[in-house]
């Protein structure tokens, strides 16, 4: 594994944050599990959704890799990466301007806190079925999109290695200080991390979607940005500058509230407030 | 049936996620391109022009959303 470039950085930094996001949140829901219903369910839950996660991730590695030319991977999964880049940027700035509720890991963890204590308490091959399905289905979803990202950014960035480490890493950090706090991790800055997660998703995803459309030209070698890959600093600023202008000019006063909860309808207000 | 429908609504969720529109302005923007690529219409602004539409995109996927859930007498 080599760290050489800022490239190599980049991808490290971004891949690293996104999993900590990800994490941080499927250790809310197994902890919420472990503590009302069943440690034991919980963790077999989380196993066995990172037994599925390494079949999905072989699969899906190897289908990327040997089924694709270069330009059509770079479409296939900048335009993926860019959709979800798109979502979370979409949900930071509607948060940042006072329109969406702020996620809150203490709000979550109290939720499915609630859920478990009202569950059945229905066991199947001696485990408590309620905190094992939960652990189970929390952590295959937030790790499908650990996966993707670290798919997605390896593979378009040539540096799988990078991208599994700062996953991993991210992991661990995150495992050890939710066993030191033994309780929902409240203090990571989540928002603010989404926020910047999403605008560098948003910035690769762009970048690696328009130099994919070069599949459509003759030769089907990549479309190239002016400047290669420094154009990454101008589409990462523009990203930035857009979501700071949008954020202003919708930001809704505090004596108001957040104003799609009031609402009542519509997309936004439709949702759920901390997804 | 309910297994394909789940594993359907699964990737539905995951890859289109919330707000469909944001799906919408990528595929938009992507088929803008790939036109233009398709078209012989390849110079070093291309890229540029893309990365401004998908910002325009972006902004009127995020507006319309604000706009439909705008709170009455406001």
């Amino acid at each position: 594994m080599t760290m050489g470039t800022g490239a190599d950085w980049a991808l490290a930094v971004a891949v690293f944050f996104a999993a900590v996001v990800e994490v941080v949140e499927a250790t809310t829901i197994v902890m919420a599990m472990g503590m009302t219903r069943s440690w034991r369910s919980a963790i077999v839950g989380t196993l066995t959704a990172l037994v599925g996660l390494v079949i999905f991730t072989a699969v899906a590695g190897y289908a990327l890799v040997n089924w694709l030319p270069e330009a059509a991977l770079q479409l296939a999964i900048g335009g993926l990466l860019l959709i979800f880049g798109l979502q979370w940027l979409r949900k930071a700035i509607l948060r940042s301007s006072g329109r969406k509720g702020l996620h809150d890991e203490a709000e979550i963890f109290a939720k499915q806190s609630a859920a478990a204590r009202s569950a059945d308490s229905r066991s199947m091959f001696g485990l408590d079925y309620f905190a094992f399905v939960v652990s189970l289905k929390g952590v295959f979803l937030e790790g499908v999109e650990v996966v993707f990202i670290v798919i997605t950014f390896g593979l378009n960035a040539h540096n799988m290695p990078v991208a599994v480490t700062a996953s991993v890493v991210a992991a661990v950090i995150v495992l050890v200080v939710a066993v030191a706090a033994h309780g929902p991790l409240t203090r990571v800055p989540e928002n603010t991390l989404k926020y910047g997660v999403a605008v560098l998703l948003s910035t690769f995803g762009s970048f690696w979607l328009v130099e994919g459309l070069g599949i459509f030209r003759t030769g089907r070698s990549p479309l190239g940005w002016p400047g290669g890959n420094i154009a990454l600093i101008v589409v990462l600023a523009g990203w930035l500058v857009l979501a700071q202008v949008l954020t202003r000019a919708l930001r809704v006063p505090d004596t108001h509230g957040p104003a799609l909860a009031a609402a009542g309808s519509g997309t936004v207000a439709a949702e759920e407030v901390n997804r | 049936m309910s297994f394909l429908r789940g594993f359907g609504m699964f990737w539905y969720d995951f890859i289109v996620g919330d707000d469909w529109k944001l799906a919408a302005a990528v595929v938009v923007v992507a088929g803008i391109g790939c036109a233009f690529v398709s078209g012989g219409v390849v110079g070093p602004l291309l890229p540029v022009f893309l990365g401004v539409c998908l910002a325009v995109a972006f902004t009127i996927a995020l507006l319309i959303d604000v706009r439909a859930t705008k709170p009455k007498g406001s």
